[in-house]
């Protein structure tokens, strides 16, 4: 019986069982970089508010510290978004017509909520903890980046668990003087001898125990 | 039928990889969460009127309420030392200097852009009123503003009113009380402006 194949095929054959190596490697590369991604991760992805609430304008511009606002996120578990009531305090006689403002104005008069958007939501089975990481010095730039440029906010962490460990693992690569915990653009050209120092200073322990955070 | 094993185990996976959203999203509430139960919708539940969370009395008139009798508190009711100064001014910075700026002229970024200039916590007036109007007036507001006792603590307010008078203080010390070395960096700092 004739060959069907002819002998010219066998280094086809060959170079795609070689190739297949590459495709499955490839396959695997390419799943691991989409998980990582925004596409999976919603990191990078600006949310439409009620309000277009910008914070590049009332931080960055206006310059309010982010406690005048976000009040418990030194001494509690979240951070807390500010009633309706922290915005009429300025926009009572601030652009007190503009129509932006609306939505505002309408909560303060009936006493509802105004509804936003969750930006950063971790799954219900991680338990995370603002007040550990602001009073061991973790900066909020640290993990929600420049939101002081931010007109919308955005998420710019993967806030997937590989995120949290890296830095539980090494904190000295992170970590910042207390009093620059809240300065959006604080930066240092030495942060090993910095940070090598502050983990000692604060007693800061490297916490990879799965019940840190699965509880 | 065996060779359909693999396939009816990869179905399988991918209907299971689906369930996890049970865990991520569970039937508690997390902070701030929406709550169909109750009619404004809100999990994290408004204090009832009249009602005191166990430890939370607040029976001190001194120090929540900054009088006792009907009559001002002439003193910050509590120990006046370093740590309360600085944490006074760290909550005077965040709280207040957006219109009081940080000094306490009355020249904030925000009244800048349009708000009611409130008078200088420097005024003669101002200088003369006891502790306790300071703490009555971020309690309670004053005039058109608001009151700030939801964003600042009562210990916090009592921190900023000492820091306002040590505000006070810096603004119209005499040369005379000051000693040597302070006199000197008050001389440099004069030079290199
Ligand atoms: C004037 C009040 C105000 C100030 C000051 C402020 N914020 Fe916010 N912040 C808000 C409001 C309102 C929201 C909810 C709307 C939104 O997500 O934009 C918010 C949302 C956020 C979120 C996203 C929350 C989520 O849904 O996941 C982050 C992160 C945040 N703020 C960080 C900061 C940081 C860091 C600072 C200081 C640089 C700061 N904020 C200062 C009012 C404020
Ligand atoms: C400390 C004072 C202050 C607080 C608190 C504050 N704002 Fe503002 N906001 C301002 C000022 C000042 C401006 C206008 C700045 C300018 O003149 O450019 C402004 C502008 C805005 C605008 C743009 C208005 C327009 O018509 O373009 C929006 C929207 C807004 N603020 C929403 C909010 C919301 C929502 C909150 C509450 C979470 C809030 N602000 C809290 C001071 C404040
Ligand atoms: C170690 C990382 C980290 C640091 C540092 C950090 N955050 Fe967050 N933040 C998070 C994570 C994670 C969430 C989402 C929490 C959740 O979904 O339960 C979050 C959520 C928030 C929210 C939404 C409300 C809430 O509590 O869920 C606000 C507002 C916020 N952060 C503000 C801040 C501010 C302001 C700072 C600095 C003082 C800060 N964060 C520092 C990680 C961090
Ligand atoms: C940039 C650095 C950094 C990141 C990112 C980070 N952490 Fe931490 N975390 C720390 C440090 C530092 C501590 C303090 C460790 C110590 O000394 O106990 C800490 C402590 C904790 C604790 C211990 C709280 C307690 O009460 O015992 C929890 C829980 C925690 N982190 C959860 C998380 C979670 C969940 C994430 C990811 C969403 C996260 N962290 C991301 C730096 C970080
Ligand atoms: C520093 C905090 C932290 C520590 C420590 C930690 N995890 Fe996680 N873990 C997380 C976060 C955050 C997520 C959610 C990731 C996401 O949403 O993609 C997670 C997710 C998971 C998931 C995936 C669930 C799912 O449906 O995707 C498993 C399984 C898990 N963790 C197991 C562990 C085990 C086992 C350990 C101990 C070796 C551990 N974790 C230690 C923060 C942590
Ligand atoms: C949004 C701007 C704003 C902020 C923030 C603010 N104030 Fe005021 N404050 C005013 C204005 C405006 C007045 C004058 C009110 C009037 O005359 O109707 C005033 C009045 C006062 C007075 C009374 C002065 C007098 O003439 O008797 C005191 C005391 C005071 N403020 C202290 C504070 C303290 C302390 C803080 C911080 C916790 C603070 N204020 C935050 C705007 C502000």
């Amino acid at each position: 019986m004739a060959q069907i194949f002819h002998p010219s095929t066998n280094t086809f054959s060959k170079v795609s069982i070689f190739g297949a190596v590459f495709l499955v490697g490839g396959l695997l590369w390419g799943l691991a970089v989409v998980n990582r991604s925004g596409y999976a991760t919603q990191a990078g992805v600006a949310r439409e508010q009620p309000v277009p609430f910008s914070h590049r304008h009332h931080s960055g511009e206006l310059g309010l510290d982010c406690r005048y606002c976000h009040t418990s996120v030194e001494d509690s578990s979240s951070a807390n978004i500010p009633p309706t009531q922290t915005c009429i305090n300025c926009h009572a006689q601030i652009w007190a017509d503009s129509p932006t403002l609306e939505p505002v104005r309408a909560s303060y008069r009936s006493g509802e909520s105004i509804q936003w958007v969750k930006v950063h939501d971790l799954p219900d089975f991680v338990y995370f903890d603002h007040s550990i990481h602001i009073n061991k010095g973790i900066g909020c730039a640290s993990c929600h980046g420049r939101v002081d440029e931010m007109n919308l906010v955005r998420q710019v962490s993967t806030l997937q668990m590989e995120w949290c460990v890296d830095c539980h693992r090494n904190p000295a690569a992170h970590v910042r003087p207390k009093e620059e915990v809240f300065n959006m653009s604080w930066f240092t050209q030495d942060q090993e001898a910095l940070g090598a120092r502050l983990v000692d200073e604060y007693h800061i322990e490297s916490r990879d125990d799965c019940s840190v955070c699965h509880r | 039928m065996n060779r359909l094993v693999p396939y009816i185990v990869v179905v399988l996976l991918v209907a299971v990889s689906a369930c996890r959203q049970d865990m991520h999203d569970q039937d508690k509430y997390e902070a701030l969460e929406k709550n169909e139960f109750f009619d404004d919708q809100r999990a994290s539940r408004p204090r009832l009127p009249g009602t005191v969370a166990r430890g939370h009395l607040q029976a001190d008139d001194a120090l929540y309420r900054g009088e006792v009798d009907g009559a001002l508190v002439a003193q910050v009711p509590l120990a006046i030392d370093r740590a309360l100064l600085a944490r006074g001014r760290e909550r005077f910075d965040i709280y207040c200097s957006p219109c009081h700026d940080r000094v306490g002229t009355g020249n904030g970024m925000i009244v800048q852009r349009g708000y009611k200039q409130p008078a200088s916590l420097h005024d003669p007036r101002l200088r003369a009123l006891p502790d306790g109007y300071f703490f009555q007036a971020i309690t309670n507001g004053f005039g058109v503003m608001p009151s700030y006792a939801g964003q600042v603590p009562a210990r916090d307010r009592w921190a900023i009113v000492a820091y306002i008078r040590a505000l006070q203080l810096s603004q119209s010390a005499a040369l005379a009380e000051l000693d040597a070395a302070d006199v000197d960096r008050l001389q440099r700092a004069g030079e290199t402006q």
